[in-house]
C-alpha cells in the first residue's frame, strides 16, 4: 500500500494533529469564555438556583401605657410559607396544608389571588398557625419539603378592646398603601404588617422595625434543604418602643363601668400637661382579632354594624355640645367684659324670653329669678344665657370662639381627628343655609345650640382649660411626642376662672343638677349638657347625654379632667356625670393609693344606705367657717 | 510504574493518560453521587464502576497479548456477530437509566451490555482490513462505496435503536479511517456535501449558491472523477434539500427542540433548553478553581442532570473549575496526540487504520460530550471515555486500549 509510505503518514499525521488542536482549542476557549470572563454571572445564576429569600418580620415596637405596664407586645407564632413555584403546585400543596391548618375557601382563594399577583414571592399561607400545626407540620417534613415553618412574632393586646380606639388595628399593607410617602417601596414589601388606625397607624415608623432577610437552600424541584447562612443574610431589628400617656387600669376601669347597651365616648386628660389619660368609645372591638387577618365575617360585621364599632367617637364623633358649652359662652362674656362674675341679667327668668318675633323658652318652664353667673352655670338658666349672648352679639361671639379654637382639630396624635363644627363669621349660615343670619342666632348659640358641633376630645380640651389657667395645650398619647402642635388660650384673668369654676363647683353641690354624682374624697366639678339630635326632636330617642368634670383632691390642683358622651343617653346629669365621677374617683384613688371602692358617687352611697358629705361641701364649709 | 507499564506495552505514556483519567473519571462518579437527596443508584455508582474497572483491566491485559494477526483474522467474522447482535436489540431491547428512550441495551440473564460499543470496535477492526487490502487509496466514489456500506449498517442499525451519539460515532470512525488510508479531502467534502446541502436547504438562496459552488468544484476536479459520479453528488445534493423538510418534520419533537435549543438556550428553559442551562450554569460557577470536591452546589442539589453519565464533564467544571477543565482536557488531548504518533509510526497499514478508527471514535465521543455541556454542539446522548458511568462503554474502551499497546508493541 503507497499511501503507507512514512512521508505520507507524517503528512497525514500532521494533518490530524492540526485538527485536534483546533478542536481542544475549541473547547478550551469555551471552557474559557464561560468560566473564567462570564462566571461572575453564571455563579449569580447559581446561587438564584438554590437560595430562596424569605423576609423575616421584625417584632412591633411595644406599647406601654404611662405606669410602664404593657399594653401591645408580641408573642411567639407560627408562620407557614410555601415557597414560589408554579401556581398549580403551589396550590396543590395549599391544599394538602389544610388538613394541618384551618383554611376557609375564601381564604384558599384570596391566596390564590394573592399568587396571581406575586408569582415570584414566597406565599404566606398563615402567619398565625398554632403550636400544634406547626409542630405537626414539622413531623411530616418529608411530605412538606416546599414548605417552610418558623416563629414570627405575634402582635398581643393584653387588653384590646379596652384601649383599641388608642391603639387602633394592624393589617397587611395594601397594594395602594405601597409606594404612597409613608409607605415608601425602599422600606416596605407585600405582605408586611403595618398599622392601619390609631397608634399603630400614627407611630408605625417608630414600631415597625426593619425586617431581616433569610435564605433557605433549595434543589432543583423546590425542596428546603436547609438553612443558608451566608453573609447576605441579615436579622431584622425590632420597632421601637412607645410610652403612652394613657394609664391602662383607667381604660379597663372605663370598660368596665360603661353602660354596655350604650354607644358614646370617655376622655380624661391629665390638666398638669394635657396628656390623655384615657381615651375610650364605645362600642369597642378586640384588635387582636385583625392579627393574622381578620376573619371576613367580623369584618363584615364590624363595617356594617349600625353601632359602628371600628369609630373612634372621641375624636370622630360630633355632638351638639348644648349647655356644656354655656361656660364657653360666659368666657367669652367676661373676656369682653360684658359682664362681671356677679352681675345678674336685667331680665330675670321666668320660663322664657320674648325676643324679637320669637318666645325663647327656658329649659325649666318655671324660671330660675334672678342669677349671678355662678348660678346661672349651676341652673344652666338658658333665659340668662340668651340675654349674655345678646349682650355679646352674634358677630363677636362668632369671632371670639372661633379664636378659642371650637373649629379646628385639637391635633391629638392619632391618625383621625374631626375638627370642631362652628361658624367663623354669617357667611356661613349663606354658604350653608343660603340666608343671613339674624340676631336670634345668637340666642341659639350662647346655650350650645345652633350650628355647633364638637368632639368629645375638643370639649375635654376646653374644661382642661378651665381646669388650668384658661389654656390648654394640645392633648398627646405619646411620652416623647416631637412638634406638638400648638394648644390654645382663653384670656381670662384668676378671678374670671375662680368665678366659672365657682358655677361648676355648684353643679355638682348640694342643689346642683349632678349632686348626686359628687364624691366622698375629691373635689369634683363640672357642668352637664343635653344636646338635642334629630331622632330626640322628633320625640324618637333620647338627647345625647354629656358631662365634663374636673377634680382633685380637696383644696389642691385638679388632677384630672373628664368629659363623658353619651349617644341617646338621656340628661347629662343622671347618665353621663356618674361615669365621669367614677372614672375620676378610680383615677385618683389609684394615684393616692387608696382602696378602689365601686361604690363611689354619692347617689350609690345613698343606694347601699351609706352617707357622705361631699369633699366640695366640706370644703365649701371650712371655707366660710374660716 | 511507567517502567512496570513498558514492559508490557511499549506507549507507557498512552496507557498511563488512559490510566489517570480512569482514576479521575471515577472520582468524578463518586462526586456525582454525593447529593442532597441521595438515590442509590448513582451514590453508588462508583462502586460498580470501581467493578468495571478492575475487569476492564484484566480485559486489557488479555487483550494485550493477543497478537495483531489474530484481530485482523477475527474482524470480519467480529463484526457479523455484532451487526446480529445489533439487529437482536430491536427486537429484544431495552432502555436503561439515563438512557430509557432508547433499546440499546441487551440482557443475558442479570448482565446487561450494549452492543452498539463492540460494533464500533468490530467495525474498525472490519473497515481497517477491507481498507488495508488495497494497494491504492481510494480515488474516486466509487472506491468509497464499499466502506460507506460497511459503516452503514451498524451505523442504520444504531440509529434504528435511537442512539444518535453511536451514529457520529461511526461517522467519526469512517472519516478518520478514510482519512488515514489516503483518500483525497476533496472527495470526504463530496461524501459529506449532502449534509450541508441538507442544512443549507433552510433558505432557497443560499442553497442554490451552494449548488452552484457544487457544479464548479466538480467541473475543477473533472478529470478525477467519473461523469456518473458527479451526477450522483448533484443528485444527492438536490435530493438532501428537497427531503430537508419532511426530514425535519420526522424528527421527534425532543429532538427537534435540542436543535432548536442548540441555537438558543433561552427557547424553552424549562424544557429542552434546562439541561443545557443547568449544565453552563454548572460550569461558569464554577469559576478558575471551583467549588471544590464534592462541593458543587447545582450537582448536590439536582440541578444538574445526568451527572454521572452524560453530564459528569460538568461536575468537573463546577467542582474543579477551570483548571480540573483544564487538566482533563490536556490528558486527553495527550491520550488522543499519541494515537496519531503511533499511527504514523506503525508500519503496518491494518494497526494504522485501527489506530485511527479508536482515534476517529473517540474524537467524537470526547469532543461532542464535552462541547456539549457547554454549549458548543447539540445535546447528543453520549458518554465520555473513561469518565462516564457505564460499565459496556469503559470496558470496550479499555479492550481498545488493549488493542492499541499490543499494536503498538509489535511495531
Amino acid at each position: 500500500m503507497k499511501t503507507q509510505h512514512p512521508h505520507a503518514r507524517r503528512r497525514r499525521a500532521q494533518g490530524a494533529m492540526i485538527g485536534l488542536f483546533l478542536l481542544f482549542a475549541g473547547l478550551f476557549t469555551a471552557f474559557f469564555r464561560v468560566q473564567v470572563l462570564a462566571s461572575s454571572t453564571y455563579k449569580l445564576r447559581a446561587e438564584e438556583n438554590r437560595l430562596r429569600r424569605l423576609d423575616v418580620p421584625a417584632p412591633r415596637g411595644t406599647i406601654f401605657d404611662r405606669n410602664g405596664r404593657i399594653i401591645a407586645d408580641n408573642v411567639p407564632s407560627y408562620a407557614v410559607t410555601v415557597l414560589p413555584a408554579s401556581r398549580d403546585s403551589v396550590m396543590a400543596t395549599v391544599a394538602q396544608l389544610r388538613t394541618y391548618i384551618p383554611l376557609t375557601n375564601l381564604q384558599v382563594s384570596r391566596l390564590d389571588a394573592t399568587l396571581r399577583s406575586y408569582p415570584r414571592q414566597p406565599l404566606v399561607v398563615t402567619a398565625d398557625a398554632g403550636l400544634e400545626a406547626a409542630t405537626a407540620l414539622m413531623e411530616r417534613r418529608a411530605e412538606f419539603l416546599n414548605v417552610y415553618v418558623e416563629m414570627r412574632p405575634h402582635r398581643r393586646y393584653t387588653d384590646g378592646p379596652a384601649v383599641s380606639h388608642v391603639l387602633g388595628y394592624i393589617g397587611e399593607i395594601t397594594a395602594e398603601e405601597l409606594g404612597t410617602s409613608m409607605f415608601p417601596r425602599e422600606e416596605y414589601q407585600q405582605g408586611m404588617i403595618v398599622g392601619k388606625t390609631g397608634i399603630e397607624r400614627q407611630y408605625e415608623h417608630i414600631l415597625q422595625g426593619e425586617s431581616g432577610v433569610r435564605f433557605v437552600e433549595v434543589d432543583a424541584r423546590g425542596r428546603i434543604v436547609g438553612d443558608f447562612s451566608g453573609s447576605t443574610s441579615r436579622p431584622g431589628v425590632s420597632g421601637g418602643d412607645l410610652r403612652l400617656s394613657v394609664d391602662l387600669e383607667l381604660q379597663r376601669w372605663i370598660h368596665r363601668i360603661f353602660p354596655k347597651d350604650k354607644m358614646g365616648s370617655v376622655v380624661a386628660i391629665d390638666p398638669t400637661d394635657g396628656s390623655v389619660l384615657a381615651l375610650y368609645s364605645a362600642p369597642t372591638f378586640d384588635p387582636n382579632e385583625f392579627v393574622g387577618g381578620i376573619d371576613p365575617e367580623l369584618w363584615q360585621y364590624l363595617n356594617t354594624d349600625p353601632s359602628k364599632p371600628l369609630y373612634n367617637r372621641a375624636v370622630l364623633g360630633l355632638y351638639p355640645p348644648a349647655s356644656a358649652w354655656k361656660l364657653a359662652t360666659a368666657a367669652i362674656g367676661l373676656e369682653l367684659g360684658v359682664i362681671e362674675p356677679h352681675d345678674q341679667m336685667p331680665i330675670p327668668c321666668t320660663g322664657g324670653l320674648q325676643y324679637g318675633n320669637r318666645y325663647w323658652r327656658c329649659w325649666r318652664p318655671g324660671g330660675h329669678g334672678s342669677l349671678d353667673l355662678a348660678g346661672a352655670i349651676q341652673h344652666s338658666c338658658d333665659v340668662w344665657f340668651y340675654q349674655l349672648g345678646i349682650k355679646i352679639g352674634l358677630e363677636r361671639l362668632l369671632r371670639e370662639a372661633t379664636d378659642f379654637g371650637f373649629s379646628r382639630r385639637c391635633g391629638i396624635d392619632l391618625p383621625e381627628e374631626k375638627a370642631g363644627v362652628f361658624p367663623a363669621g354669617p357667611e356661613f349660615w349663606e354658604s350653608r343655609f343660603g340666608y343671613t343670619p339674624n340676631e336670634g342666632e345668637v340666642l341659639s348659640l350662647a346655650i350650645g345650640q345652633g350650628p355647633n358641633s364638637q368632639t368629645p376630645l375638643k370639649m375635654a380640651q376646653f374644661y382642661t382649660a378651665l381646669a388650668r389657667d384658661g389654656s390648654a395645650p394640645a392633648p398627646s398619647l405619646f411620652i416623647g411626642r416631637q412638634n406638638e402642635p400648638e394648644g390654645w388660650t382663653l384670656k381670662l384673668d384668676s378671678a374670671d376662672l375662680a368665678a366659672l369654676r365657682q358655677g361648676l363647683r355648684q353643679v355638682t353641690g348640694l342643689g346642683g343638677t349632678a349632686y348626686m354624682s359628687s364624691l366622698e374624697h375629691w373635689d369634683l366639678i363640672g357642668k352637664t349638657g343635653t344636646g338635642q339630635n334629630p331622632l330626640s326632636l322628633q320625640g324618637l330617642a333620647l338627647d345625647h347625654a354629656w358631662f365634663s368634670a374636673i377634680a382633685g383632691p380637696p383644696g389642691g390642683d385638679p388632677e384630672i379632667v373628664v368629659t363623658v358622651l353619651v349617644e341617646y343617653g338621656g340628661g347629662g346629669s343622671a347618665v353621663a356625670a356618674p361615669i365621669a365621677a367614677k372614672v375620676a374617683d378610680f383615677y385618683l384613688r389609684k394615684k393616692y393609693g387608696m382602696l378602689i371602692e365601686t361604690v363611689q358617687t354619692l347617689r350609690e352611697h345613698a343606694m347601699v344606705g351609706r352617707y357622705f358629705t361631699p369633699a366640695g361641701q366640706r370644703l365649701q364649709q371650712q371655707r366660710e367657717r374660716r | 510504574m511507567l517502567r512496570v507499564l513498558e514492559r508490557w506495552v511499549v506507549d507507557g505514556r498512552f496507557v498511563l493518560g488512559i490510566l489517570l483519567l480512569s482514576f479521575f473519571g471515577i472520582a468524578m462518579v463518586y462526586s456525582a453521587g454525593a447529593v442532597n437527596t441521595p438515590d442509590p443508584v448513582v451514590t453508588e455508582a462508583w462502586r460498580r464502576q470501581l467493578g468495571w474497572f478492575a475487569i476492564a483491566i484484566v480485559t486489557f491485559s488479555l487483550v494485550a497479548r493477543v497478537a495483531l494477526r489474530w484481530w485482523e483474522w477475527i474482524a470480519i467474522p467480529a463484526y457479523v456477530l455484532t451487526l446480529v447482535l445489533l439487529a437482536a436489540t430491536l427486537v429484544v431491547g431495552t432502555g436503561v437509566g439515563t438512557a430509557e428512550s432508547t433499546t440499546s441495551w441487551l440482557a443475558i440473564g442479570s448482565l446487561r451490555f450494549q452492543p452498539s460499543e463492540l460494533a464500533k470496535i468490530a467495525t474498525v477492526l472490519a473497515l481497517a482490513r477491507l481498507l488495508s487490502a488495497k494497494d491504492e487509496p481510494p480515488t474516486g466514489l466509487r472506491d468509497l462505496l464499499a466502506p460507506g456500506v460497511m459503516v452503514a449498517l451498524p451505523l442504520g442499525l444504531v440509529m434504528l435503536q435511537g442512539d444518535l451519539g453511536s451514529g457520529m460515532a461511526f461517522i467519526g470512525l469512517l472519516y478518520a479511517m478514510l482519512y488515514w488510508a489516503g483518500t483525497p479531502p476533496f472527495l470526504l467534502l463530496l461524501v459529506a456535501s449532502p449534509v450541508l446541502g441538507l442544512i443549507l436547504s433552510f433558505d432557497t438562496r443560499i442553497w442554490s449558491g451552494y449548488i452552484v459552488i457544487l457544479f464548479l468544484v466538480l467541473y475543477l476536479y473533472r478529470y478525477r472523477l467519473f461523469l456518473y459520479e458527479s451526477a450522483a453528488v448533484i443528485l444527492v445534493n438536490i435530493a438532501a434539500g428537497a427531503i430537508a423538510m419532511p426530514l425535519w418534520n420526522s424528527l421527534k419533537p425532543y429532538q427537534q427542540n435540542r436543535l432548536l435549543v442548540f441555537l438558543d438556550p433561552a427557547v424553552d428553559p424549562r424544557g429542552a433548553g434546562y439541561n443545557l442551562m443547568q449544565s453552563k450554569v454548572a460550569i461558569g460557577s464554577g469559576g478558575l478553581t471551583g467549588k471544590g470536591f464534592l462541593e458543587g452546589t447545582q450537582k448536590r442539589f439536582d440541578f444538574l442532570p445526568e451527572q454521572h453519565t452524560d453530564f459528569i464533564f460538568s461536575v468537573i467544571g463546577e467542582e474543579l473549575g477551570f483548571l480540573g477543565v483544564g487538566l482533563a482536557l490536556l490528558l486527553f488531548a495527550y491520550v488522543l496526540y499519541r494515537l496519531v504518533k503511533m499511527a504514523e509510526e506503525a508500519n503496518d497499514p491494518f494497526a494504522g487504520l485501527v489506530l485511527f478508527g479508536i482515534f476517529g471514535v473517540w474524537v467524537v465521543h470526547i469532543f461532542v460530550n464535552i462541547g456539549m455541556t457547554v454549549g458548543l454542539v447539540p445535546i447528543t446522548g453520549i458518554p465520555l471515555p473513561f469518565m462516564s458511568y457505564g460499565g459496556t462503554f469503559l470496558l470496550t474502551s479499555w479492550l481498545a486500549v488493549g488493542m492499541v499497546a499490543r499494536l503498538a508493541h509489535e511495531e
